[in-house]
């Protein structure tokens, strides 16, 4: 056996032939280098703040009161008499009552996502850390609403709990749960193999600290990038209860209300009557690119 | 052989992974000591089980770890420990190096985030000072223009930048014991030495014992002090490197040490040990290496070969090494 066998001699100089640091970024900042130079994106997240603006200032720039009705003036085409977007059924003018409309719609659109980005992705993490039992117990629970399609589910829900905003809400709600879980489960089961996390338990952090840190730190981006895209399908699913009746209650201006009450008018003035569904169509196709967009400039971590 | 109290002493130490359908016995009865300034490489192949081993000096195994025997870190009984004083020991007086530095440092936090994190659960210190801290440890462990590095994602440094990040994570409350889970092996052969000299060098500064797990023979003999050759979940061989390396007493180590390559001619063929590890899930009931072994006799089949000491300071698992009358006392 020849004893110097085995024996790697060090090379004289063993200090340092790393390059120097380049430009150094930070994650945020360089997803915000990669949004600024998407011009698609660009564009749509302002369609949004345009669309979440006049929602915001919908009293100020509506020229007419959305609800004020008008026997000589019902459903009068583009234009008629400073009704830019001419009038409804009811003579009540249009363009007032869309952009009162989108204020329903956006919060009908985003309240139910955050709660339910906040609750499911909470009840993911859980399952997704504890495992074992804990995690059969959870994601077969989420299995359960699985089975029913969502808009079914949203309207047996809220046809059950009766129409109204809050339970219109509360429906949207219970029907994202279920999928926000299972994307947070994904994410944490993935994270929760790492190495990383041993090399925290192993620097003494404690199960909470864990998933307080290195968990949710992680999983944050999927949520964010899918409750981003689940904005629209919610602004999709609301108006679709409000067309059923089952939402917001008449004469509260809803574009999902307002395309069901419009129905019957279609062949008078088609134009005015297509005005909320092309709202909803706008508003969901500007969230929807927005978070493709961000989706791309958040996923290239590593 | 040393006079100091150990570091870091397990006896007879037993682990088992219990499963719904078979038990995986990883480790059976191993027993050893790390005195402070002491470096213990463990050697073995994958499944040996000298990662389980390392791990359970921390007691970081997963829930279906069955763990049996005597594990002392600082004198205090790690499998007794309750879970507050065992989060004060890990990343305090014991911390650990891990195989992949791609994966043992959080992507979503920056270099500087990670390690003042761990000096400010373990010292309480405020953020500021943890900053201080940390720079000071990436200067430590040679990190070049440190002050940037601080501030940079793990996914923006090279593989030997980042496992030198992780070793300043490891050293950031000045450990007694280092232990290093193949720190080396994710590493290109040239970053690989300067990663085992900077090891050594910290270790010597700073008098950490370490245990160093492996299953490089070149990257033992390069850091080890003390050698101790795994398989099957027992440890065959012990004994100071240099002379484990000129004359190995065990056959598995024996076999390991002719596979490797060095001075003989390109035509020839590197002797390899035939045959395979065993299933740890039904271990041999002797000596676990003697359906490979050349020199397996009947006696080895049958029970486990007691270990004997045929020169101070090294022992050997085998029935084939001869005791000295001398040395047997």
């Amino acid at each position: 056996m020849s004893e110097s066998a085995v024996l790697t001699t060090p090379p004289a100089a063993m200090e340092d032939q790393a390059a120097p640091a380049t430009r150094v970024r930070g994650y945020w900042q360089s997803v915000g280098y990669r949004l600024r130079h998407d011009k698609v994106t660009c564009f749509f997240a302002f369609m949004v703040l345009l669309i979440i603006l006049s929602a915001v200032f919908a009293p100020l720039l509506s020229p007419f009161d959305p609800y004020k009705e008008s026997v000589i003036g019902r459903l009068k085409p583009f234009g008629w008499r400073n009704h830019i977007l001419g009038t409804d059924e009811l003579g009540r003018d249009m363009l007032s009552r869309i952009l009162h409309g989108g204020r329903v719609s956006l919060l009908m659109g985003i309240v139910p996502v955050l709660i339910a980005s906040c609750v499911g992705g909470m009840l993911g993490v859980v399952a997704g850390f504890m495992g074992g039992r804990v995690n059969t117990g959870i994601m077969r629970t989420m299995d359960v609403f699985y089975a029913f399609p969502s808009v079914l589910l949203a309207v047996a829900i809220s046809g059950a709990m009766g129409g109204g905003m809050v339970n219109g809400m509360l429906a949207l709600t219970l029907v994202f749960i279920p999928p926000m879980c299972r994307v947070a489960e994904t994410a944490t089961t993935q994270v929760r193999s790492l190495d990383f996390i041993e090399a925290a338990r192993a620097t003494g952090a404690g199960t909470f600290i864990i998933i307080r840190h290195h968990v949710l730190g992680n999983v944050l981006g999927p949520v964010f990038i899918y409750a981003s895209s689940l904005v629209s399908v919610s602004i999709l699913l609301a108006s679709g209860l409000s067309f059923l009746g089952l939402g917001v209650r008449p004469p509260t201006a809803d574009w999902g209300l307002m395309l069901s009450t419009l129905r019957q008018s279609i062949y008078v003035v088609p134009f005015v009557c297509a005005l909320p569904g092309v709202a909803i169509f706008i508003t969901s196709i500007c969230f929807n690119l927005v978070s493709d967009g961000l989706r791309q400039a958040m996923d290239v971590r590593m | 052989m040393n006079k100091t109290e150990p570091l870091a002493e397990v006896r007879d130490l037993k682990v088992r992974f219990v499963g719904r359908e078979d038990t995986v016995h990883a480790v059976n009865g191993v027993s050893f000591a790390v005195h402070p300034g002491e470096v213990l490489c463990i050697l073995g192949e994958s499944g040996s089980g000298k990662s389980v081993t390392l791990r359970s000096l921390m007691r970081l195994l997963p829930d279906r770890a069955r763990i049996e025997g005597d594990v002392r870190v600082g004198g205090q009984d790690v499998l007794k420990m309750s879970n507050r004083s065992l989060r004060d020991l890990r990343g305090g007086s014991v911390s650990m190096i891990f195989q992949e530095p791609m994966t043992a440092l959080d992507p979503v936090y920056t270099v500087g985030e990670q390690i003042g994190e761990t000096v400010r659960r373990h010292t309480g210190c405020d953020k500021a000072k943890a900053r201080a801290r940390a720079l000071e440890l990436l200067n430590l462990v040679r990190i070049p223009s440190a002050e940037r590095r601080l501030d940079a994602y793990p996914h923006e440094l090279s593989g030997g930048l980042r496992q030198r990040a992780m070793i300043a994570m490891a050293l950031s409350c000045d450990p007694k014991l280092l232990l290093a889970d193949e720190p080396t092996t994710a590493l290109d052969a040239t970053v690989q030495i300067q990663v085992l000299i900077l090891l050594r060098k910290l270790q010597a500064e700073m008098g950490m014992g370490m245990i160093f797990v492996t299953h490089d023979l070149g990257v033992a003999a390069e850091i080890a002090d003390n050698v101790a050759v795994m398989y099957a979940g027992r440890i065959v061989e012990y004994g100071p490197v240099e002379r484990m390396m000129k004359a190995p007493l065990h056959p598995y180590t024996q076999g390991l040490l002719a596979s490797t390559v060095h001075d003989q001619s390109r035509d020839q063929d590197i002797d390899a040990i035939p045959g395979s590890p065993p299933d740890m899930r039904r271990p041999p009931p002797g000596c676990g290496f003697a359906p490979r072994c050349v020199k397996a006799r009947d006696v080895c089949r049958t029970a486990v070969p007691a270990e004997r000491y045929p020169e101070p300071g090294r022992m050997a698992a085998c029935v084939a090494v001869e005791v000295p009358e001398m040395a047997a006392a």
